[in-house]
């Protein structure tokens, strides 16, 4: 009996010839990933471990993304924790405002990922880094702790689903919407302690971005992990990228997956998650008349390049509709300045959008964006929860860029189509 | 340990953002943490619970965010223990790993009701209805969490390997 990808890169981390579901191990890791919520408790729990120094100051990597720029006085004494504690440790990777980015943008985009690593981050969204077929999962801030004393993390080794993709995408139908349309499919919970490997077809035609927002989301079926087999275009992303030596798994022809679901691409339509769940996807044209006050594009999940492009093709030369308030918030500070240089910004700025420094603020009501009561968002993020956005009887809409641009054109939730 | 309290019951699904809201997130201070716990679920739920009280839901409770304050905030506002039809599995880790007993029945997560005097023997896994006089079953943990668990938690556990180590 074969290997799937999740469980060779586990293998191989242990220091094992061979891992089966169920198997709890202790693997190595490439990197330990914390930000202003979740590090400032891990750094008092690590007080505690008898360690005084990190394992490796090179594999810890502090992102105060959240509450940043610092939203108020307690989230600035947050993020000075990390700060000294960065200053205190030596660490390689601590990234300040103003060279900082939303954490799942920016350790790939400076190469701290590569294929075949094992990375926990006590943030859930940690499995972002999957795209590259890497094993990434999101853990709280005491497993944080122990991981930066030690260099490795226990783990139940998951059983894993596999996804297959056929067919062609259609158009303004990205990464997002496959995503939102599986967690439709199998339920918030469809994927809880497994392993989601996406393959097929539509997949391997996928660019880089739209790989990471499939992987991002992982998470919101209850996945433990979301991976994609490396090829070309990883190759290429990583190529210069990332400076330690890396290696490409694959999952065998005789690997055992609990399931395997077979998903026709080509049949469907840009996605829209009503609330109060992501599970609670429709594709767009059955959206129905959902009037909106406020439209956020970007974060984790859809912050990057691709996603700003996409929704600068469908604003150039638009306006954003007068009752609608379109905030864009790109994912770190490169991301901001290729969409500068390319003219993204000047198209938002004429429709009339606000373009945000890189941060979570709003995505999880942090600031930046906050709803009022009775408000509804439509937003490319990757959680529509009670009171994810601000007042607990807001209401969010998640979608991708393509659909929440043409929507903050038209005031309400709308179809690309209907706008260009 | 035997725990024992009175039974406050949620639905399905109950996400982390539901057990803390992100906007008190900028503070680590388990008290003011426990001020708003599950009050997007339930506002009045930090005025209601009292020292030992249960929380009974259905499947996936603590889904969503890695945030520890989640079962911090549970275990400071004083409830004993969780009993769900299921856990989430960050939530599951993490409150292994700060020492806040759950326990996943699905048998007692669909029994129980709301005002329900409970008794639960976290070691052994029993669930008992004291006001129903019946018995429930939660899945045993495995060795290894048992370890975790006897040692106080994840960084207790951690702090002797270092010390063996030296």
């Amino acid at each position: 009996m074969g290997m799937t990808i999740t469980e060779k890169i586990l293998a191989a981390h242990a220091g094992l010839d061979k891992v089966e579901p169920g198997q709890l191990i202790n693997a190595k890791l490439d990197v330990v990933l914390g930000n202003d919520i979740t590090a400032p408790v891990a750094i008092k729990e690590f007080r505690r471990t008898g360690k005084e120094k990190v394992f490796d100051k090179e594999k810890v990597v502090l992102v105060p993304d959240h509450f940043t720029p610092n939203k108020d006085i307690k989230s600035a004494e947050q993020a000075k924790i990390l700060r000294d504690f960065a200053r205190e440790q030596e660490l390689t990777n601590y990234f300040e405002v103003g060279r900082m980015g939303i954490e799942h943008c920016l350790l790939p985009e400076q190469g701290l990922v590569g294929p075949g690593d094992v990375v926990i981050g006590a943030d859930s969204h940690t499995c972002t880094y999957g795209a590259l077929g890497a094993f990434a999962t999101g853990v709280g801030s005491t497993d944080m702790a122990a991981g930066m004393a030690l260099g490795e993390a226990w783990f139940k080794v998951p059983e894993s689903i596999k996804f297959i993709y056929h067919g062609k995408l259609q158009e303004w139908v990205a990464g997002k919407d496959l995503i939102l349309y599986t967690i439709g499919k199998i339920g918030v919970d469809g994927a809880r302690y497994q392993a989601m490997e996406f393959t097929g077809e539509a997949i391997e035609s996928l660019s880089m971005d739209s790989r990471f927002t499939m992987a991002n989301m992982a998470i919101e079926a209850g996945g433990k992990n979301g991976i994609i087999a490396p090829d070309r275009i990883t190759e290429e992303y990583v190529k210069g990228r990332v400076k330690r030596p890396y290696k490409f798994y694959y999952s065998d022809s005789d690997a055992r997956y609990s399931q395997i679901i077979d998903i026709d691409a080509a049949l469907i339509e840009p996605q829209v998650a009503f609330p109060h769940l992501p599970e609670n996807t429709r594709g767009i044209s059955e959206a129905g008349l959902v009037l909106i006050d406020q439209v956020i594009i970007g974060s984790c999940t859809n912050g990057r390049l691709e996603d700003l492009r996409m929704a600068a093709g469908i604003l150039k030369g638009k306006k954003v509709h007068p009752e609608i308030r379109l905030i864009i918030f790109p994912g770190t500070q490169q991301i901001y300045l290729d969409a500068m240089r390319e003219g993204l910004f000047e198209i938002f700025v004429e429709a009339g959008a606000v373009v945000s420094t890189p941060t979570c603020g709003p995505c999880l009501g942090g600031h930046m964006g906050i709803l009022a009561k009775g408000e509804k968002a439509l937003a490319t993020t990757n959680r529509n929860f009670v009171g994810r956005m601000g007042h607990p009887e807001s209401e969010v809409y998640l979608s991708g860029p393509a659909v929440a641009a043409a929507s903050a054109v038209k005031g309400r939730l709308a179809a690309p189509q209907e706008v260009i | 340990m035997l725990l024992r309290g009175k039974a406050w019951k949620f639905g399905n699904d109950v996400d982390t953002d539901a057990i803390i809201p992100a906007r008190y997130l900028n503070t680590t201070d388990p008290q003011e943490l426990a001020e708003h716990c599950m009050e997007d679920a339930d506002p009045d739920f930090p005025q209601k619970v009292s020292k030992g009280d249960i929380i009974v839901a259905g499947k996936n409770f603590g889904c969503g965010s890695s945030r520890e304050h989640a079962p911090i905030a549970i275990k400071a506002a004083g409830v004993s223990c969780v009993i769900a039809r299921s856990f989430a599995r960050i939530f599951y880790r993490n409150s292994i790993n700060i020492g806040l007993p759950i326990m996943e029945s699905p048998e007692g997560a669909a029994a129980i009701e709301e005002g329900h005097e409970v008794e639960v023997d976290a070691k052994e896994g029993k669930i008992k209805n004291l006001t129903t006089g019946e018995t429930y079953t939660a899945a045993p943990f495995p060795d290894f969490m048992r370890q975790i668990i006897s040692a106080g938690g994840l960084i207790n556990y951690v702090a002797e390997r270092v010390k063996k180590d030296g």
